[in-house]
């Protein structure tokens, strides 16, 4: 028993590999032989990010069943970080790859250091008071940040959080420019480094879940006394998957960052953690490939719909909501069963009368 | 002197977030799910006011029945046609449609009524505001907004706490399964709940857009979210706990902006919602709910 | 019927994946418009939109070289703005009305640069936005230049001794104006007492900024903010007794239109705009009476400038003799060449010429409210 259960999850770990390889393999032949529009080419590297995003955020909501209101404010954290390291090693490193991953590596690092400070008091928190904070959280960062100045003059790197623009000592040129956020950035980001990031992540995160503190945490999630009755650590556990997705924002915002020319605080806001949610819930709680599917589809559906014009926004809610009741509802599921239970009925009446 | 007037800019506007607070802990005590809609219903309940004074020019009282009217059935038609077919189901899909309906009413809302600004008329536009010492002012707004909210608060709990179908919500607040084992209709119990909290939307819409005059489809998300935020801080599910988290939020909120910066007056609120549910983790009169094995 | 679903998305999405626009047909030109049409920043996008479309009719009917109109709605966000970018170029665009707020600009002007994309936005102010390539250019006053006349005017006519500024710090182009007007309000030695911000998240509640600039003694407060959040301030005033002087930007102008908002309370606003809508000129007065009878409404200076870049597109598209035959390379090199030299006369402006970097040089205009209506001051 115990060893098919083993063997199911690899199955499904393999499937999720295999879709993800698969889909990159597709796109990058249709990339070289000219066949994608220029909006499918810009989408590619905003879906590997999502998609990141919504993995990282599935660890903490799926597997763990903590809900985050608050994921748009490490991928802000990770964003601005990385984008600012760029620009200062310009000239330093040469190689944009290499500028790239370090970039995300810097954003990802600082993204999980700051979750591992915030964790340190908030995972005190259940449920709805953890939601709130977390979304707290991601207002103060995006708050923080619009009031921030990174940059570098004659006295060299200059730092200041500060409610009006600080002057600068000579020639100098600020790269975080508070609410005007930051601009002329040199894009980095390519398709293949998001496509090793969702690789990444997928390795990191479906390694978590299937190891033994994976189950640990399956379990705290669905009965936390129990768990802790046979002396699992809950807190110990809830931190790494915290500090883990927090990571893996950062890393998937200096990506996203460094796809765009210009940055701003805003974009990191509650909607965008709402955005993300929405992709985890509707691709299935702690269903790796459902994320990877529902972060797709739903990033490509509203642009899909941009011949529907002022209708557009008001379709794709509804879209929203009747996905949500055909995935979720118990009754369409009882009804869907009964249906497949009849065509099942009737494939086998069928057989039967054609084998006699 | 100051800090009189501060004190009641910031009353003024917390106890407009605690209107829309007590709908929100009102229909998460009973229906269990974060009803992020609620905001944009207000939005609409505002709308409808300002449709009939403004555009049919009847009077302020018919704008507020009217639009409490059309706020319950829009209330009880979005419960029964995107809540109710997902009851017992994680509360967090229910989280999504609500997500879902809150767009769906943004947008609706642009297509009817165009996403131009209006100018909301206080509906107590020809009451005076009230001078005290010579410097102190008490617009009607305030004075409107914060009576409406304590006899909102008072009706709750007394309809909670004495009526039959009050008591009712209570039990299946308590327990679902219990109520409905006790022969409680549960599904009709929450249509009620729904009901009620759309109907105070509409007073909370008209009185929001009173004391904040501008009308745009996107005008109920942000204090939305604010009163939402105050519900957690009271204790989520707890009325007089909304009514308290919603008058210290907008006085904490007001006392940033004047004292400290209005630049980081964001960071600031959240940071003291932060340290408070540090201290106390189920809000200031929450319950805290001991988990039984 | 999931699999129903999935299936039908993946049909949608493979569809939307291989429509690639095919090209345009010599005579007609494509222009592309993004801007925000939904959420909190849609009556910007909306109205330029409607302003471009009532334009590109009236060139038509003209007769000579046709404009074809595609808008696009960017959400007020860069992200979705590189999306719309992209399904314009798709869709065969030659050149470009948009975007219409500066931060989506920010990020699509160097796309449209790379791919040489002629370029002009109607009303994405920051002054960065020009530098995003030779091929934008801006046909409104750029965030610096607004913040420096309005300093300017202030000290020259003595409009106020104590200035208090109440902006949106969350917000491009107020901190943008913010900025180039404190320091040239430091240079003129104009005393600045207080300085407040709300966010796009707080605005709802905005009378304890009003509250602090009166305690402060401001006799005059400086409002570079769009009409909206301005309508709400100037009747958070009235209503705790305080009437300095306001002093908007071209962000003000639309505030008479607010529907149901009390004009009254507008009295003595002066602001800096290049548009007036009840100008009595025959163009403007010939518009906004077209824009009234299709959608029921005041057009705005958003409007108004993005009539204006139609326009200037098809005085230089003509003079350069163009019939959109020809590769973007080609457009973009000739109407650069001729918006640089040319001379426009619109309704935002008389005599608008552009320099190099893409901004435009046209008459600053005080004007006072006075009887809800605007009067110039001279």
């Amino acid at each position: 028993m115990k060893k098919t259960l083993l063997n199911k999850d690899k199955g499904k770990d393999f499937l999720t590999y295999a879709v993800v390889i698969v889909a990159f393999v597709i796109m990058q032949f249709l990339s070289s032989q000219g066949k994608l529009s220029s909006a499918v080419t810009g989408y590619l590297v905003p879906v590997c990010c999502y998609i990141v995003l919504a993995i990282s955020l599935n660890l903490l909501v799926g597997v763990c069943g903590e809900l985050s209101l608050g994921h748009a404010g490490f991928m802000g954290i990770g964003a601005f970080s990385g984008v600012v390291l760029a620009t200062l090693l310009k000239n330093t490193v040469d190689n944009a790859t290499l500028r790239l991953i370090l970039a995300m590596v810097f954003g990802g690092t600082l993204a999980g250091l700051i979750g591992f400070l915030i964790g340190i008091p908030v995972l005190r928190l259940r449920g709805d008071y953890l939601a709130i904070v977390t979304l707290a959280f991601g207002e103060i960062m995006k708050n923080i940040i619009g009031n921030m100045y990174v940059g570098t003059d004659e006295s060299g790197f200059r730092f200041a959080i500060a409610t009006a623009k600080p002057k600068l000592v000579g020639k100098g040129k600020w790269i975080l420019s508070g609410a005007m956020g930051v601009t002329g950035i040199k894009k980095l980001s390519t398709f293949a480094v998001g496509f090793g990031l969702i690789l990444f992540t997928l390795f990191v995160v479906l390694n978590l879940i299937n190891s033994k503190e994976g189950r640990a945490i399956k379990a705290v999630r669905d009965n936390r006394i129990a768990a802790e009755s046979v002396g699992i650590n809950v807190t110990t556990f809830r931190m790494k998957a915290f500090v883990v997705s927090a990571f893996l924002a950062g890393m998937a915002g200096a990506l996203y960052g460094l796809n765009y020319s210009s940055l701003d605080a805003a974009k990191f806001n509650f909607n965008t953690s709402i955005n993300i949610l929405v992709f985890v819930v509707l691709g299935g709680m702690g269903n790796i490939l459902g994320s990877v599917i529902s972060a797709t589809v739903l990033y490509i559906l509203p642009e899909a719909m941009r011949g529907l014009a002022d209708y557009r926004m008001i379709i794709y809610a509804v879209v929203l909501i009747l996905v949500m009741l055909f995935t979720w509802s118990p009754k369409v599921k009882e009804y869907t069963s009964v249906v497949a239970d009849r065509m099942k009925h009737l494939f086998k009446k069928e057989k039967e009368a054609a084998a006699k | 002197m100051n800090i009189l007037q501060y004190l009641i800019n910031g009353i003024s506007i917390g106890s407009v977030y605690a209107i829309i607070a007590l709908g929100y802990t009102m229909v998460y005590g009973i229906a269990k799910m974060l009803n992020f809609a609620h905001g944009d219903v207000i939005m609409v309940g505002a709308y409808i006011c300002y449709c009939v004074t403004v555009y049919l020019g009847l009077p302020v009282l018919a704008g507020v029945l009217l639009s409490m009217v059309v706020c319950t059935v829009l209330g009880i038609t979005i419960e029964g046609l995107a809540y109710k077919p997902l009851r017992g189901t994680p509360s967090l899909a229910v989280l999504i449609t609500a997500i879902g309906v809150s767009y769906f009413l943004q947008n609706a809302a642009q297509l009817i009524w165009s996403s131009n600004p209006k100018s909301f008329t206080s509906i107590v536009s020809n009451m005076k505001p009230l001078h005290l010492f010579g410097s102190l002012t008490i617009t009607g707004e305030v004075i409107v907004t914060v009576a409406v909210s304590v006899v909102i608060m008072i009706g709750l709990t007394w309809f909670t706490s004495s009526t039959r179908i009050g008591k009712s919500m209570r039990a299946v607040s308590e327990d679902r399964d219990a109520a409905q084992l006790m022969g409680i209709n549960v599904n009709r119990t929450i249509s009620i709940t729904f009901a009620i909290g759309s109907a105070l939307a509409a007073v909370a819409g008209v009185l929001m857009c009173s004391s904040i005059p501008v009308l745009m489809p996107t005008t109920g998300s942000m204090p939305g979210i604010r009163a939402f935020t105050a519900a957690v801080f009271g204790g989520i599910g707890s009325i007089p706990g909304a009514m308290l988290g919603g008058i210290l939020l907008g006085i904490i909120e007001t006392f940033a902006k004047a004292y400290l910066s209005t630049q980081f007056s964001d960071a600031i609120v959240f940071g003291v919602l932060i340290i408070i549910l540090l201290v106390k983790p189920a809000g200031l009169l929450g319950k805290q709910v001991q988990e039984k094995v | 019927m999931k699999k129903l679903l999935a299936l039908v998305l993946t049909l949608a999405m493979v569809t939307a994946m291989f429509a690639v626009g095919a090209s345009a047909e010599a005579g007609t030109m494509k222009i592309g418009m993004s801007g925000p049409l939904t959420g909190g920043a849609a009556v910007y996008g909306t109205a330029v939109a409607r302003a471009a479309q009532i334009a590109v009719d009236e060139v038509n009917a003209l007769g000579g070289l046709q404009f074809e109109l595609n808008c696009q709605d960017d959400e007020h966000d860069a992200e979705k703005a590189v999306s719309a970018y992209n399904t314009l170029k798709d869709w065969g665009m030659q050149m470009m009305c948009g975007t219409v707020t500066t931060k989506p600009c920010l990020a699509v002007g160097p796309e449209a640069n790379e791919d040489r994309i002629f370029m002009v936005t109607p009303s994405a102010s920051a002054s960065d936005v020009a530098y995003t390539g030779d091929n934008v250019f801006q046909i409104c006053f750029i965030d610096p230049a607004q913040g420096k006349i309005s300093a300017e005017v202030i000290a020259e006519k003595s409009l106020g001794s104590k200035i208090g500024i109440i902006y949106d710090s969350s917000d491009v182009y107020s901190t943008g104006i913010l900025d180039s007007f404190t320091e040239e309000a430091e240079t003129l030695g104009l005393e600045i007492v207080c300085t407040e911000a709300f966010t796009s998240d707080t605005k709802a509640d905005l009378t304890t900024q009003v509250t602090k600039c009166k305690e402060s003694g401001a006799d005059l407060v400086f409002l570079p903010i769009y009409y909206t959040e301005a309508s709400q301030i100037l009747t958070t005033a009235s209503k705790i007794g305080y009437a300095p002087l306001f002093f908007g930007v071209d962000g003000m102008d639309g505030i008479l239109d607010v529907e149901n908002f009390d004009t009254s309370l507008a009295e003595g606003l002066h602001m800096l705009t290049p548009f007036a809508a009840d100008a009595k000129d025959e163009r403007t007065a010939a518009f906004v009476a077209k824009y009234k009878e299709l959608y029921n409404e005041v057009p705005n200076q958003f409007a108004a400038d993005a009539y204006d870049v139609i326009w200037a597109m098809y005085q230089a598209a003509t003079a350069a003799g163009l019939t959109g035959a020809e590769s973007n390379e080609d457009i973009c090199a000739a109407m650069i060449e001729q918006f640089t030299s040319m001379t426009y006369d619109g309704i935002t402006g008389m005599g608008m010429t552009w320099d190099e970097d893409g901004f435009v040089s046209k008459a600053g205009n005080v004007v006072k409210i006075q009887d809800g209506a605007y009067v110039s001051v001279e």
